[in-house]
Order: structure tokens, then C-alpha cells, then sequence
């Protein structure tokens, strides 16, 4: 039934966006096209929130490392797009293990902490490394992904859905549920003979993995990798806000979220200064008074009462 | 041949604290063995031990001839031993079905779907103890006991060659109880080595083979249920001394100032009836009892007067109604509620906990207070400085007692204070009840379902059933008038 209403909601929406191109602008498929790239960050995190419990406030760290490597080997060596997104990826991942090992020792809000402060270290190696790296400015990326719209708007468009897909299966799968079962009680679960430790660290390398790859994609289509695009605090802050926003433990809820979030950002472009402000409030408000966020309640009836 | 389990020399400290000392066991295929102790007796910290939990420091665990001592709980689980938690905290999304399904899954990343026979076998558990009916459901909508037959289930599921049972009766009704009975004889049936848990040789006798008695972390005694309630020492550290009753000296106008006067309270939770027409008072300095089994409505009715639930009907406190307060203003007006669930404040000390109930004193006063507190809970005082979550259960609920009165009460609500305690702790706590009652003027209402304790302290009686108050009077007449259906 939970399936039935998942699909109910989910290929319609996907319809729709597949056509968007044939109606409306370029200047809204590009901004659809960094929302796109915005919902895999949120997805992934949502996996390492939603369903082991362990609270990420540095998705941009994972970002930062996937982009940014990307954009070096590029740069410096013109490797072909293909190899830096998966050289960047595969760095997202091992920088993801090398902070995970330690921090998933620690219980409470300390593997948060750690996530925190490594968005920090990030971004302050790339800023005084500024010869290298382009510091604050950014360092531009000779290839792009493509210079037409609509292209570049697919190829988020696919990421997206084949990240989500992978994802969403994994939630659902049995590594889903035991995953669930580590992140709710970690001693229960390893009464059953679960090895805790090992399924975190998957789930945070999975996690590494969507969002380097995401954030090489992203860059690519920018064709510029920035602190102030990939790795500032304020750009995890976001995805966690989407995520949050769409709603925890859906994974597709994370999606939803990325969407409305730089839909409304545009939408209140107007008010300047107090766009930021509009939308931080309707994410207060959602938070306070649906915690289950946009998606929560849709998708979580599934079960008889 | 080699037991299943067999622990040896096991010691484990918490600081200072030896919690175990020095205990040796085994079981055999096929058989119960009764684990039994008051609270603090270090018998749960036994089986985190085995379970590995906790990691002792010194000893062996064996199971069949493998020394598993120190290895991490995941490990230790796959090696055959399997868990029934006392507390189950179950995925809030997940049916019941799918929690038996994730007990049958293997430890592999790579498992992306469960074919057919997993669903088949899951079903087939939740037939055997009796979830087939609610199977589909999500675990906040059962009832206590089919979550307690869930732990069950999801132990049958690991197959484990030792099942380790915490508390397996606690808050359940007597048929629900001969029902699990059968659910762990079948365990012994099949050959598994089954270690129950539990704080007295009653409730387990029927069932096991052998037991084990412990206390203060030590061996006590072991044999045969019969053999060991024999036991000299065992009935000193249970039975301890007898409970007296004793009358309260009089005191001028006790009685018949009214300090609380609850009026036709009514409380719903969604479309069930918690408390149906109930009213309650008491005077000034009684001390009033309200008894009633798990379930009768004495908790609600507690949380209605502290401001915690909606209801309808009136609570007045000294004339003036105190329906729209706020729980936290009700509670500055004197009304201090010393919950079920106790609430401390588990990684601040023992003192910490208390000084924080006495906020509002000058330090003086505060000083003053707890050395009388002290004087009444003595083990508080050697404790002061140990967290509070490491305190045992006994002493924890004599710490949320002393909390509570470090906020000088006009009226003190004690909701089951006795819940989950063995014997001789209740009788230190009856004691200090009775000192407190003989010394000081404070007004007490105290909700139990252990009429034993709740009776000698009490000036009056209520008597509370399926939400309704059924009875009401003094405990001198409770035994013939009430006692019948009750006991």
C-alpha cells in the first residue's frame, strides 16, 4: 500500500519535470538544474539522518571534497570530465571513512561536532591555499558539462532520479531496516547480532559517495568551483533545511524539499535581503509544527493503524 | 560435555562499586536457571556481561567452550546467545511483521531483498507467540504485553543456543504470564540454555530448574527454587523485617482544612477512558492512598492534578480551581509529583540532583534540608557524588523522593514508588516513609498497586479500578470490606 502511494506520487511529479523543457525557459531550467543537484545533497544526507541517526552538519565537507578535487584534476591535468567526477566521488569517500572511523566512536552530538569543524578545516586548507585552489575567489574549470540548457538540465534531471532511486531502494531495502535499527538503539541491534559500527560507515560512505559525485556534477555545470558554492557552512546548512523541510527518513521528501526551497528563494527574489528571511521562517514553522516535514505524513500512513 | 554457558570468576566494577564479585555458572542444554536478586544485586549487570553489554573485568564467559568475555554485543550474538530486553523500544514505522524479518537477517551489507521463506518464517514466529493478529500493526498501537511477545519472537527468530530473559513477567496479567511460561518452556524443550532474570523466587519457580540468588554482587546461594527460598540468608535479605502499621499522632484540625478537592474528573487519551467520574480529596496533613493495579487510571489521575493532561471536572487546591495553570505553575503552588518514571537527572550526582530541587532556598535552608534529608535516605550521603544513573533502582527512587522534598511540598504525590523494587528496599523506604509521616505535618498522596506498603502509612484509602474509584476508607476496614476482590 505504502508502494502504491509512493509511485502514485512520485511518477506523475516525474512526468511533469521530464516535459518542463518543452514549456518553460532557460532561465528556470537552470535554476531547476542546481535544485536537482541540491536534492541528491539533501538525499544523502537524509540517509545518514533519517535512518542511522547520526546528524551530519557538514554535508558540505563531502561537497567540498568531491568538488573540488573534481575541479583540480581538471584544471590542472585537463583529465576528462568523466575521470574527475570519479576520482572526486571516490575522494569524498575515503575523506568521508577517513572522518567517520574516529567520530562514530564517539556517542551524543560529538559525531555532529566532528562534521562541523571539518567543513571549517576544508574550508580554511583551500582558502590559504590559495595559490592552488583560487582561495576565496574560486578557481574556474575549462570543460563544462555542456553549454546548452536543456542537455545540462537533463543530466541533472537523470542524476537525480538515479541517485534517488538508489538511494530510496537502499532505505527500503532489509540493509534499510537494520540501518533504522542501529541509528534508534544501537545496543538492541547489536543484540541481534548487527554489527552497528560497520553499517554507519557504510551508510556515511554511500552518503560521501552521492555527494561528491553530486557536487563534481554541480561544478561542471557552473563551470567554476567556489568556498561560497560547495563548501561553506551556510550551503550544508540548506541542504540540511531541504532535507528537513521535505521530511526525515522519506529520502524523497529530501528532494521535495531542495526544490521548494530554491523554487521559493527565486520566487521571493523581490524582497531582496528578506527572501532569506521569508524562507528561514516557513522552515521554522514547518519544523515546529510538522516535524515530519513536507512528505512525513504522506508517506508514512502506509501501515495500518 | 561442555555447558552451553558456562561464566566463571565474573567481576565488574562501575568505579568503585563492585557491581558483580567473583560469580560462576552454568547452564546445560536444555535447561532454566533462575537468576534472582533484590535491585543492586548486580544480576542485570551479569547479563550485559555475558551479552557483552558491559565488559567485565575479570572472569570468563564461555559458550560451549569458547571464552566470548569482552567481545563486542554483535559478535557475542552471532556465537548463539539472543536478548529478551525488559524495555522494548521498537522502529516507530515499522509493522510487526517486518521487526521479526529484520531479526532473521543476516549481517550483510549486500542484502537488498528478502525472498519469500524469510516473509514465510517471520509470519510463522508471530504465530507461535501469538502476534499473528496484529502483525501488520505498528508497535505504538499494542498493547504492553504483545510488545513484550515481540522481544520474544524476535529472540526465536536469531535461534540463539542461550536465551538471556530480563524480568520476563513484569506488568503482566496472570494469564498473559502462563502464556509466556509456555513460551520460554519451549525454549528448554528445544535444547536451548535459557537464563532468567528476576527479583524473587516466586514468580519464577514453576519454571526453572535451578537458581542462582545474589546480592550486593555476590553469590548467595543456589540449588533447587525450594532449596533456595530455604535459604537462611536468602529470607533474611528478602523478607528483612516485618512492616508494621502505626497510627499517625494526632494533630490539631488534621483532616479538615481540604488542601486538594478533586471534583468529577473525567480523562480521555483519544476515544479510551483513563479516569471516569472521580472524586478525590484531602485534608491538610493526611497521608492519603490511592490503590489500584497497572493500569487502573493512578497515574492519570496524578498527571490531571499536576497540570499534565487535559480533563474535564474540577481540581480545586486550597478553595481556588487550578484548571489553565500551567504544570510548572501548579507545582510552585506546593504540588510536587514524584513520578513513576522518577526523571532524575542521569549524568549530574547525586547532589547535583537534589541541589537542583532546593534552587529556590537560601543556602542556609538548603543546607539545613539536606542534612535532614540525609538523616532520612543515610545511603544518599555516601553516594553524593556518584551519577545518579549508576545509583540502583532503590536508591534512585529514594533520590527522586529526597528531590522532591528538597522543594518543601505542601503536598507530596508519590506515584508507585515501590515499582520494580525488591523487598528489603522497600522496607528502608517504608521506614523513611514513616519517619517522615511521625516527624513532619506534609501531606501525602501515594499511588501503589503493593497494598502491603501502601496501606500502613495511609490515614485513608481510595481504591481505583478500571478508572473509577470504587472504595473508600480507612485501611483498618480495607481488608474485609475491599481486600477480597483485590488480593
Amino acid at each position: 500500500m505504502a508502494r502504491n502511494r509512493t509511485f502514485l506520487l512520485v511518477a506523475p511529479a516525474l512526468i511533469v519535470m521530464a516535459l518542463l523543457p518543452l514549456g518553460v525557459g532557460g532561465y528556470i531550467l537552470g535554476l531547476l538544474t542546481v535544485a536537482y543537484y541540491t536534492a541528491v545533497f539533501a538525499m544523502s544526507w537524509d540517509l545518514l539522518f533519517g535512518f542511522a541517526g547520526e546528524v551530519n552538519f557538514g554535508p558540505s565537507f563531502l561537497i567540498g571534497v568531491g568538488a573540488y578535487v573534481a575541479a583540480l584534476l581538471n584544471h590542472y591535468w585537463g583529465w576528462p570530465i568523466p575521470a574527475c567526477l570519479a576520482c572526486g566521488a571516490v575522494a569524498a569517500v575515503i575523506g568521508g571513512a577517513v572522518l567517520a572511523v574516529p567520530a562514530l566512536r564517539l556517542s551524543g552530538p560529538y559525531f555532529g561536532l566532528i562534521t562541523l569543524v571539518a567543513v571549517l578545516m576544508l574550508q580554511n586548507i583551500i582558502v590559504l591555499n590559495a595559490g592552488i585552489t583560487g582561495g576565496e575567489i574560486g578557481i574556474d574549470i575549462p570543460d563544462v558539462l555542456s553549454i546548452d540548457e536543456t542537455t545540462n538540465y537533463f543530466y541533472a534531471f537523470g542524476f537525480m532520479v538515479v541517485s534517488g532511486g538508489i538511494l530510496f531502494g537502499l532505505s527500503r531495502s532489509p540493509v534499510g531496516l537494520i540501518l533504522q535499527a542501529s541509528g534508534q538503539d544501537a545496543i538492541e541491534a547489536a543484540a541481534l547480532g548487527f554489527n552497528v559500527a560497520k553499517h554507519k560507515l557504510t551508510a556515511f560512505c554511500i552518503s560521501a559517495f552521492f555527494s561528491g559525485l553530486a557536487g563534481g556534477m554541480l561544478i561542471f555545470y557552473m563551470g567554476t568551483a567556489s568556498v561560497g558554492t560547495v563548501v561553506d557552512i551556510a550551503v550544508g546548512v540548506n541542504v540540511i533545511i531541504a532535507a528537513v523541510l521535505g521530511g526525515r527518513r522519506t529520502i524523497l521528501g529530501a528532494a521535495v524539499g531542495s526544490i521548494f526551497l530554491i523554487g521559493a528563494n527565486e520566487v521571493l527574489r523581490p524582497l531582496g535581503q528578506l527572501a532569506t528571511f521569508v524562507v528561514s521562517a516557513v522552515a521554522l514553522v514547518v519544523i515546529l509544527f510538522f516535524p515530519g516535514g513536507f512528505l512525513g505524513n504522506y508517506l508514512h500512513t502506509g501501515g495500518r493503524e | 560435555m561442555t555447558a552451553l554457558l558456562e561464566v566463571g570468576g565474573l567481576t565488574k566494577r562501575f568505579g568503585g562499586l563492585v557491581a558483580v564479585k567473583d560469580i560462576s555458572f552454568k547452564i546445560e542444554a536444555g535447561e532454566i536457571l533462575g537468576l534472582i536478586g533484590p535491585n543492586g544485586s548486580g544480576k542485570s549487570t551479569v547479563m550485559k556481561c555475558i551479552m557483552g553489554i558491559e565488559k567485565p573485568n575479570a572472569g570468563t564467559v564461555k559458550l560451549s567452550g569458547t571464552d566470548v568475555a569482552g567481545w563486542p554485543t554483535h559478535r557475542i550474538a552471532r556465537q548463539g546467545v539472543g536478548i529478551v530486553f525488559q524495555h522494548a523500544r521498537p522502529l516507530q514505522r515499522q509493522t510487526i511483521l517486518e521487526h521479526i524479518i529484520l531479526a532473521l537477517l543476516p549481517d550483510n551489507l549486500l542484502m537488498l531483498r528478502t525472498d519469500h521463506s524469510v516473509r514465510q518464517r517471520a509470519e510463522a514466529i508471530a504465530a507461535r507467540v501469538g502476534l499473528t493478529a496484529v502483525m501488520h500493526r505498528l508497535p505504538r498501537t499494542l498493547a504492553f504485553a504483545d510488545l513484550r511477545r515481540l522481544e520474544l519472537a524476535k529472540a526465536i527468530a536469531r535461534n540463539p543456543k542461550v536465551v538471556l530473559v530480563d524480568e520476563p513477567f513484569a506488568g503482566l496479567t496472570a494469564a498473559e504470564v502462563t502464556d509466556f511460561s509456555n513460551l520460554i518452556a519451549s525454549f528448554r524443550a528445544e535444547g536451548h540454555a535459557v537464563l532468567l532474570v528476576d527479583h524473587n523466587v516466586k514468580g519464577v519457580a514453576a519454571l526453572v530448574d535451578r537458581v542462582l540468588a545474589m546480592y550486593l554482587g555476590e553469590h548467595v546461594a543456589e540449588g533447587t527454587a525450594e532449596e533456595v527460598m530455604a535459604n537462611e540468608t536468602v529470607r533474611r535479605v528478602y523478607l528483612g523485617g516485618k512492616i508494621e502499621t502505626a497510627a499517625r499522632p494526632e494533630r490539631e484540625g488534621k483532616g479538615h482544612t481540604p488542601l486538594l478537592d478533586v471534583r468529577n474528573l473525567g480523562v480521555l487519551y483519544g476515544k479510551a477512558t483513563a479516569i471516569d467520574d472521580v472524586s478525590i480529596h484531602v485534608g491538610e496533613g493526611e497521608f492519603v492512598s490511592v490503590v489500584g493495579l497497572n493500569g487502573a487510571g493512578k497515574t492519570t489521575l496524578f498527571n490531571a492534578i499536576s497540570g499534565l493532561v487535559p480533563y474535564s471536572g474540577a481540581i480545586n487546591w486550597r478553595g481556588t480551581p487550578l484548571a489553565g495553570k500551567t504544570a510548572g505553575a501548579i507545582a510552585r503552588t506546593g504540588i510536587v509529583q514524584c513520578p513513576e518514571t522518577r526523571e532524575l537527572f542521569g549524568d549530574m550526582s547525586v547532589r547535583e540532583n537534589l541541589d537542583l530541587g532546593g534552587q529556590h532556598m537560601t543556602p542556609a535552608e538548603s543546607t539545613r534540608q539536606l542534612d535532614w534529608l540525609f538523616g532520612l535516605f543515610p545511603i544518599l550521603k555516601s553516594r553524593q557524588g556518584q551519577a545518579a544513573r549508576t545509583l540502583s533502582g532503590g536508591e534512585q527512587q529514594m533520590l527522586a523522593i529526597a528531590r522532591a522534598l528538597m522543594m518543601h511540598p505542601k503536598l507530596l504525590i508519590l506515584d508507585e514508588p515501590t515499582l520494580g523494587l525488591a523487598p528489603v528496599i522497600l522496607e528502608q523506604l517504608s521506614k523513611a516513609l514513616e519517619t517522615l509521616r511521625q516527624t513532619t505535618d506534609i501531606t501525602v498522596l501515594l499511588g501503589e498497586q503493593n497494598v502491603t506498603f501502601a496501606l500502613p502509612h495511609a490515614d485513608r484509602v481510595y481504591v481505583i479500578e478500571h478508572s473509577r474509584i470504587v472504595w473508600e476508607g480507612d485501611p483498618a476496614r480495607f481488608a474485609e470490606e475491599a481486600g477480597a476482590g483485590y488480593l
